[in-house]
């Protein structure tokens, strides 16, 4: 695999849009084209419109996606911005993913739900300036009118004569006019491709297994690595027995390699191999002592008390309004629960890995699957004292993220490995690790306390979150006297209409990484949250329906999510003896959704889900069916969550 | 290190590895074919899935020594040269996979479950795919997308 290189191009022209850095320019090289599945080397001379684009002159179009493919389907919907707004269908180009390289500017990363989000107007806008650039260049060689010519199917069409030009045949003309800052967007009514179902260009690749993942990466003279790192965490590497080890057929090395998560760090024994059951076997022949700095008796029961005991304290105010202190004390239909979550692994289905290569020459070349390759460049740009072209980077399918792969613990590992044992080296993390070792998603524990007026109307409540905090293993300047407001993300700004109500932070000290998992806290707090609400409604003898809309008497957009919701579950018709619904709201990073679900009780007393109803608000969307798609995992990821066992 | 013989998606190879190799990593590592994922090495997720004598199995439970020279393993690259098994294009059709890690293992086992069983149920279906995991949670598209294969090869 060949990156495709900045420094082969002469570049003409650079010109600056919101951030998204335009450039523009020719190349007379050859030029290597990748794409995410394979090597296309081309003889053709290019042309470049924007780094997001290349036109080639035979006419083939390459865009650039920005965002990891973690299966949450930018590698479709990124792209598919651009292409709207260039005039090209979606079987008329290639994609590539990006690597990390600063052309295609500092946010090259999937997390937060940002990737449309942030970019719908601004890649848009890339798109645009290219056809207005080609319309410009076939208004000129024709010499007509620009408002005559119009851009569709990759080519320009002088509508008063029909004729036509491709892209392929005006790139070179247009690649030389001066970029235009302000392109007008297209009548969102004229869409070809946005806000329609399409299929994703991923697809045909992961059904037919030529979907590159970082674990596929394959090098000449590559070994392969399996490290043994201590199950308890923030043990010290004491010495090992590398003896029997060595005897394994196949192992090469036994060295030491630090693994470095934020503000944690421990040193493992790598296992160096010709093959990775070689590896695994040399792994299961160690002898490691570690020094268990006292964390040998640290347990799930202890911490959990430890939480418990905290919610005692006062904490730190995120959010008050109104008295919520004097009117719980004076009400008399009072209600109080404790929520408990515990830690949760991601378990992405490609454990953690990655491929690392230092050249001869000093150079630094990775093949991973990350959630973060602009901050990944960076680290290793500071972590090792070089530079941008020192590095090549290789963001490959990611086999799962959930916020997994926004950490780079294991990158860092790898190469710090490869810069010890000079050899390229592909390092995979066995399941073990990969639920053993973290980061996982904080144990998040709320102390709720609701007061109701004598109609049964809500008069107070307060919404005390205890949690660990991921920000204090990321930052070493983190505060704890202050709320970490990533920790209380969501009941900040909920949505009922409470007339004395408190939100509070206590901080939680813990030495487990810690580490975003997806929607974050809104898969812990919107559980105590809503369900304490139905604990109110309960004590209120409410309908747990209609006690929520009570406190929504505004116009809102939780108002017609829950109004929607109502309406296709069928709230208000009665269900049959020994099955029920319930209902929950909560707005995320990225919109509010609702889900009712409908359960049967089963002779043994547990549940089983007969359906679960989605509504989800999420303003503009590039692919429905995406959206969907997502929706039915975040059902079963969250059943999963709710349901089976946490890390223990 | 001994040396074996193996008929991989019709094709003879011969490759050298300890007697107690998964067959996964030879398929993935020796023999280059790197649709066949590892998952959780220990049988329980069905990443690796693969067929033997049209089987399906978990390569990362199958020691190289296990396998026939005339045994036939084929793999999510020997099941259509041109992405045309009706399974897989069931699996278009439905836009199955999100991150699609799990999905060369999930449609192995489904096209070993249509082989034996040409019209399943949803039950039938949910049996046979549980030892294939999907982190994803693509489990609903999958039973769709096999129904969808199933119609289409009794058409056949």
């Amino acid at each position: 695999m060949e990156n495709n290189s900045i420094n082969r191009r002469n570049f003409l022209k650079y010109t600056g849009l919101s951030g998204a850095g335009l450039v523009l320019g020719i190349s007379n090289a050859n030029a290597a084209v990748v794409t995410a599945t394979a090597v296309v080397e081309t003889g053709q001379a290019l042309s470049l419109l924007t780094p997001y684009i290349i036109i080639e002159k035979t006419g083939k179009i390459t865009i650039f996606n920005t965002k990891p493919e973690i299966g949450q389907g930018t590698f479709q919907s990124i792209p598919a911005l651009i292409a709207e707004e260039l005039g090209i269908s979606s079987d008329q180009y290639e994609i590539k993913q990006t690597s990390g390289e600063s052309k295609f500017g500092p946010m090259q990363m999937s997390g937060g739900s940002m990737s449309v989000r942030l970019n719908y107007n601004e890649l848009r806008k890339v798109g645009a300036a290219a056809r207005e650039m080609l319309i410009t260049a076939a208004a000129k060689q024709w010499n007509v009118s620009e408002v005559e010519c119009t851009a569709e199917n990759a080519k320009v069409t002088h509508q008063p004569t029909g004729k036509t030009l491709t892209y392929g045949e005006l790139v070179e003309t247009a690649a030389k006019l001066e970029v235009p800052k302000n392109p007008t967007l297209k009548d969102p009514k004229d869409f070809k491709i946005l806000g329609k179902s399409a299929k994703r260009q991923d697809i045909p690749l992961k059904v037919s297994g030529r979907a590159v993942f970082g674990i596929d990466a394959e090098l000449p003279n590559m070994v392969y690595a399996s490290v043994e790192r201590c199950p308890v965490f923030g043990s010290k590497l004491k010495d090992f027995d590398k003896t029997a080890t060595l005897k394994v057929a196949g192992v090469e090395q036994v060295v030491e390699v630090e693994r470095v998560f934020g503000v944690y760090k421990t040193t493992g024994v790598a296992v160096v191999a010709t093959n990775y059951w070689a590896a695994l076997k040399g792994r299961k022949a160690l002898k490691v002592n570690w020094d268990y700095q006292g964390k040998e008796h640290f347990n799930s029961t202890d911490y959990t008390q430890h939480l418990r005991d905290l919610a005692r304290n006062e904490g730190v105010i995120d959010k008050s309004e109104g008295d919520f202190d004097k009117i719980f004390a004076e009400s008399v239909q009072k209600v109080e629960a404790f929520y408990e979550t515990p830690f949760v692994s991601h378990s992405t289905m490609e454990a953690m890995n990655c491929t690392a290569h230092w050249h001869e020459n000093g150079n630094l070349e990775i093949w991973t699957s990350t959630q973060v390759s602009s901050d990944t460049v960076r680290d290793m740009m500071s972590r090792f004292g070089l530079k941008e072209e020192n590095i090549t980077l290789h963001t490959c399918f990611n086999g799962g993220g959930f916020g997994r792969r926004l950490a780079i613990d294991f990158i860092i590992e790898a190469v710090n490995l490869a810069k010890t044992i000079k050899k390229p080296v592909k390092l995979i993390w066995t399941r073990e690790d990969d639920t053993q070792l973290g980061p996982f998603r904080p144990p998040t524990f709320s102390a709720l306390k609701g007061a109701l007026t004598a109609e049964g109307k809500l008069a107070a409540f307060q919404h005390k979150v205890i949690s660990p905090t991921i920000l204090s293993f990321l930052n070493p300047a983190f505060d704890k006297t202050k709320v970490d407001e990533t920790m209380v993300e969501g009941i900040s700004h909920q949505a009922y209409e409470m007339p004395n109500m408190k939100n509070v932070f206590v901080y939680a000290d813990i030495h487990v990484p810690l580490l975003w998992w997806r929607s974050v806290t809104s898969s812990t707090l919107a559980f105590s949250h809503e369900c304490f609400i139905d604990e109110l409604a309960h004590k209120a003898g409410k309908d747990p329906m209609t006690f929520r809309l009570e406190m929504l008497t505004k116009e809102s957009d939780t108002k017609r999510v829950l109004q929607k919701l109502k309406e296709v579950s069928n709230w208000d018709r009665p269900l049959p003896k020994g099955k029920g619904r319930g209902v929950a709201q909560w707005s995320f990073f990225a919109g509010l959704a609702g889900q009712v679900i409908e359960v049967t009780k089963l002779s043994d007393n547990s549940v089983k889900i007969d359906k679960v109803y989605v509504v989800i608000d999420l303003g503009t969307v590039v692919n429905p069916d995406t959206v969907k798609a997502q929706m039915e995992g975040a059902v079963i990821m969250g059943i999963t969550a709710a349901t089976k066992n946490g890390i223990t | 290190m001994a040396k074996y013989n193996l008929i991989i998606n019709g094709k003879k190879a011969q490759v050298e590895a300890d007697a107690d190799t998964p067959i996964l990593w030879v398929i993935r590592d020796t023999i280059g074919l790197k649709g066949t994922k590892f998952g959780c090495g220990m049988g329980l997720c069905g990443a690796c899935t693969v067929h033997l004598n049209g089987q399906a199995i978990r390569s990362c439970q199958t020691p190289i020594s296990s396998v026939k020279a005339t045994a036939k393993i084929t793999t999510i690259e020997g099941i259509s040269a041109n992405i045309d098994h009706l399974v897989q294009k069931a699996w278009i059709q439905e836009q199955v996979p999100q991150c699609g890690y799990c999905q060369s293992g999930q449609i192995m086992s489904a096209v070993a479950l249509l082989k034996s069983n040409p019209t399943p149920t949803d039950e039938d279906i949910d049996t046979y795919m549980a030892g294939n995991i999907c982190r994803c949670g693509t489990y609903e598209r999958i039973r769709k997308a096999i129904h969808v294969a199933a119609n289409e090869m009794k058409k056949k």
